[in-house]
């Protein structure tokens, strides 16, 4: 009990110290008008409450209020996010194992998955779009392949480091038991590197919104929150709080994510205790 | 039981790598059904890669293994064999129980059968309420119990065993010893033991094989004719003394001399 | 030369991988009609990419700076709050949850706003390359600072060594393998960030817009070839710290056994 309050606390204190210093940045900047690092007015870093305020005022004239839009664009592109999330995951995961048991697959092919990731899928998005759009696919699946491939590759990795990782005393145990390989990888191998693969879980999670998003970018795509940015961006002279909402709403999107994962890993994952000073 | 050896070890050598370390030369060994032998040696003696080789999970330069009537590659196979390590290589994420059935899910044994057996075997080891506990939640002692259980799932003829109590302090070893000595005589195996401790040896084995440093020998085997069954008396019997000072000097001039004819140090 | 023989050895299925993909890649778009829009042909691209350099490869370099400072920035930055969190424990471990969920957030958002701070030019690119590099060195560098053995720290209390002997033997050793880890991310992020920021908002020098305005301009080879370069010089980055990597931890054999 007290260990929940004292959490509670710090989380309350962590979010009061960020926002005095937003506003005490703010406030210095704009009584001495230095212009280093950047230039501080109400445009650049609108009040704290004004931005909070947004949230509740109508999107635009005679809209719902700008929380409910963005709820919704965040809900469109969340799915987006999930779905390259299970096509990465399962691609990645399938990835690792290929390496894990072939040894010449993995020396042809680890650069280009490694040199995958240098490929600016901002470029990239509209082709996918256009190509898979072509097929008849709704307008968020395309999105979704882009998500994927920022998410396969820390997932592909950590599944290879994981499997390559396991304990030799265990396999060894596995082979006076006669085992055949499929049983050593999924009663031993596999479970030894769930650690790995939920570590790698949670970086994917953040990499599929962030692939969502810039998936959206370029491709003219309306309803999510790529949309929104580049919306309010536009308009950003006109009306800075609504950009700042914006990203606030990312940011929770993002976390959301991060939280799902980290719950699951908690539920999946028994270990021992770590021992570390 | 016709008579045949429960292991046969036929002119087994092993070198690891081309031109690199001979970890065995030449052994002959038989050990009959029911027997208890212990291999104790000088560090880098061989004496783990003979047992590995006798569970088929190394395998010899030269010469074979025969592990009742079979070979040992066959015998692995056909699971007629436990096996228990130095470290208890318990799996983390199962629990106690779950551990044990290891062996029974992959031979694809029922859910109730499994549960059974299971139940037994604890009772064996004497570790009856603890199903559901987690590994890292067992003392090294108990973690060790549970890893002989589970070697004795598939009620095997042979048990080999690597030091398995090594890595416990001397009061629980003692204990252990014990217990290991009743499982023994419950289930009638053949039991081959390496162990670095001469007491161990002699108080567990009818017979100790004492190697020789590398490239490892049968140096000699000495018969341990202390009555079974054995107590926490028998530590005290002046023969116990006198059958570990004979394994004691055996053990030094393997040390000293590349023939085991060496003078004593 | 067995070392010379080993390194072929170990390429040669990723060269034949690449001459098989290349090849197939040129058959495949004539015999499906793909349209230039979707996937040139590699020798177009090629031809682009030699016709174009004087344009693409300064837009690169010079988006390559961009990230790069991004990465310099983020990584001091992270590395040195990690130092500090590693010598004030109670508050380092609870931020850490913090700092985990800020690493969470899709920090990418935030480039048009960065453009409205500093401008379409380079500052604000770098800012965006180091505000998403700082949050996953800092997490890192901090797990690993704080990973060590109980017992190794007991051996060096009973040495009577001071806390920075401690840090300096023990922690920063220990911690390496882990920087790395995170560098090698850092670099891949910096670029993103870079290009990405540059697609809200730059000038013709930068190559994300080189890649917007050829694909606008239906010179869809030059728009490859631009990502061809963006490649080449993420590659490259990763390279540069893949093998600082191999360098320091010459130095220290135990943090590269670790690493295995």
């Amino acid at each position: 009990m007290v260990n929940v309050l004292k959490r509670v606390g710090v989380f309350l204190l962590v979010l009061a110290i960020t926002c005095a210093f937003y506003m005490g940045y703010r406030q210095l900047f704009l009584s001495t008008g230095w212009t280093w690092p950047f230039k501080v007015d109400q445009y650049a870093m609108p009040r704290l409450q004004d931005i909070v305020s947004r949230l509740w005022e109508p999107a635009a004239t005679e809209q719902p209020p700008l929380a409910q839009l963005l709820v919704q664009r965040a809900l469109f592109t969340a799915r987006e996010a999930a779905a390259g999330f299970v096509i990465g995951a399962v691609v990645g995961i399938a990835i690792g194992v290929v390496f894990h048991f072939s040894n010449i697959m993995r020396r042809g092919f680890q650069p280009y998955v490694v040199g995958s990731q240098t490929v600016p899928i901002l470029a990239i998005a509209p082709m996918v779009v256009i190509w898979l759009g072509g097929q008849g696919l709704p307008v968020w699946m395309p999105v979704a392949v882009i998500s994927a491939f920022l998410t396969f590759f820390p997932v592909a990795i950590n599944t290879l480091r994981g499997l390559d990782s396991t304990d030799p005393r265990k396999l060894e145990l596995m082979r006076s038991y006669a085992a055949s390989e499929w049983s050593t990888l999924w009663r031993v191998k596999f479970p030894c590197s769930l650690p790995y693969l939920f570590s790698a879980f949670k970086v994917a999670a953040t990499a599929s919104v962030v692939g969502a998003i810039i998936g959206e970018l370029p491709s003219s795509i309306q309803d999510g929150l790529g949309g929104a940015i580049l919306n309010f961006a536009q308009y950003y002279s006109l009306d800075p709080s609504a950009l700042w909402a914006t990203n606030i709403i990312a940011a929770l999107l993002g976390i959301l994510f991060f939280s799902i994962v980290a719950i699951a890993e908690h539920l999946v994952v028994r270990r021992a205790p770590e021992n570390v000073a | 039981m016709n008579g045949a050896a429960a292991v046969s070890i036929r002119n087994v050598s092993k070198t690891f790598g081309t031109g690199g370390t001979r970890a065995l030369q030449n052994i002959e060994l038989e050990f009959q059904p029911g027997e208890f032998v212990s291999l104790i040696g000088p560090s880098g003696c061989g004496k783990s890669t003979l047992l590995r080789v006798i569970g088929d999970l190394i395998e010899p330069t030269e010469g074979e293994a025969v592990v009742g009537g079979k070979p040992a590659h066959q015998a692995r196979l056909d699971r007629d064999y436990g096996m228990v390590f130095q470290e208890a290589t318990l799996m983390d994420w199962r629990t106690i129980e779950k551990n044990v059935s290891l062996p029974l899910e992959m031979m694809g044994w029922s859910r109730e059968k499994r549960r059974a057996r299971v139940a037994e075997l604890l009772e064996l080891v004497e570790l009856t309420g603890f199903e559901s506990h987690h590994p890292w939640q067992l003392s090294g002692g108990m973690q060790q119990r549970v890893a002989i259980a589970r070697a004795l799932t598939f009620n095997p003829s042979l048990i080999l065993m690597d030091e398995p109590f090594g890595a416990l302090d001397e009061m629980t070893r003692d204990r252990l010893n014990l217990e290991l000595l009743r499982i023994w005589e419950a289930t009638k195996a053949t039991v081959v033991f390496v162990t670095h401790s001469i007491f161990e040896a002699v108080f567990l084995s009818s017979r100790v094989v004492v190697m020789s440093a590398r490239p490892g020998r049968v140096q000699q085997i000495v018969d341990i004719d202390l009555p079974y069954p054995r107590t926490t008396e028998t530590r005290e019997e002046t023969r116990y003394f006198e059958l570990a000072t004979q394994v004691r000097e055996l053990l030094r001039e393997s040390h000293s001399g590349r023939d085991g004819a060496g003078e004593g140090s | 030369m067995r070392r010379l023989r080993r390194a072929v050895a170990e390429w040669a299925p990723a060269l034949l991988i690449l001459v098989l993909g290349l090849a197939g890649w040129e058959v495949a778009v004539n015999a499906f009609g793909i349209q230039k829009f979707l996937l040139p042909k590699p020798s177009e691209i090629a031809a682009a990419f030699w016709d174009q350099r004087s344009i693409l490869w300064p837009a690169g370099w010079y988006t390559f700076t961009e990230a790069f400072w991004g990465f310099v920035i983020g990584v001091s930055f992270g590395i040195g709050a990690a130092v500090v969190l590693a010598r004030f424990r109670a508050v380092g471990s609870a931020l850490m949850p913090y700092f985990i969920a800020a690493s969470a957030i899709p920090i990418i958002a935030f480039a048009p706003i960065a453009n409205a701070w500093f401008g379409i030019e380079k500052s604000s690119k770098i800012f965006i390359a180091a505000l998403l590099c700082f949050f996953p060195v800092l997490v890192n560098t901090l797990r690993g600072l704080t990973s060590v053995k109980p017992q190794q720290v007991e051996l060096m209390r009973s040495y009577a060594a001071r806390d920075f002997t401690v840090f300096k033997r023990v922690r920063i050793p220990t911690s390496l393998p882990y920087v790395f880890a995170s560098l090698k991310v850092a670099s891949v992020l910096a670029m993103i960030g870079a290009i990405v920021g540059e697609y809200f908002g730059g000038s013709q020098q930068q190559l994300g817009i080189q890649i917007k305005n050829s694909a606008a301009l239906f010179q869809f080879e030059t728009a490859w070839a631009a990502i061809l370069v963006a490649c080449i010089l993420g590659v490259g980055f990763y390279l540069a710290v893949s093998v600082a990597e191999i360098l320091t931890m010459r130095r220290y054999p135990s943090a590269e056994r670790a690493r295995r």
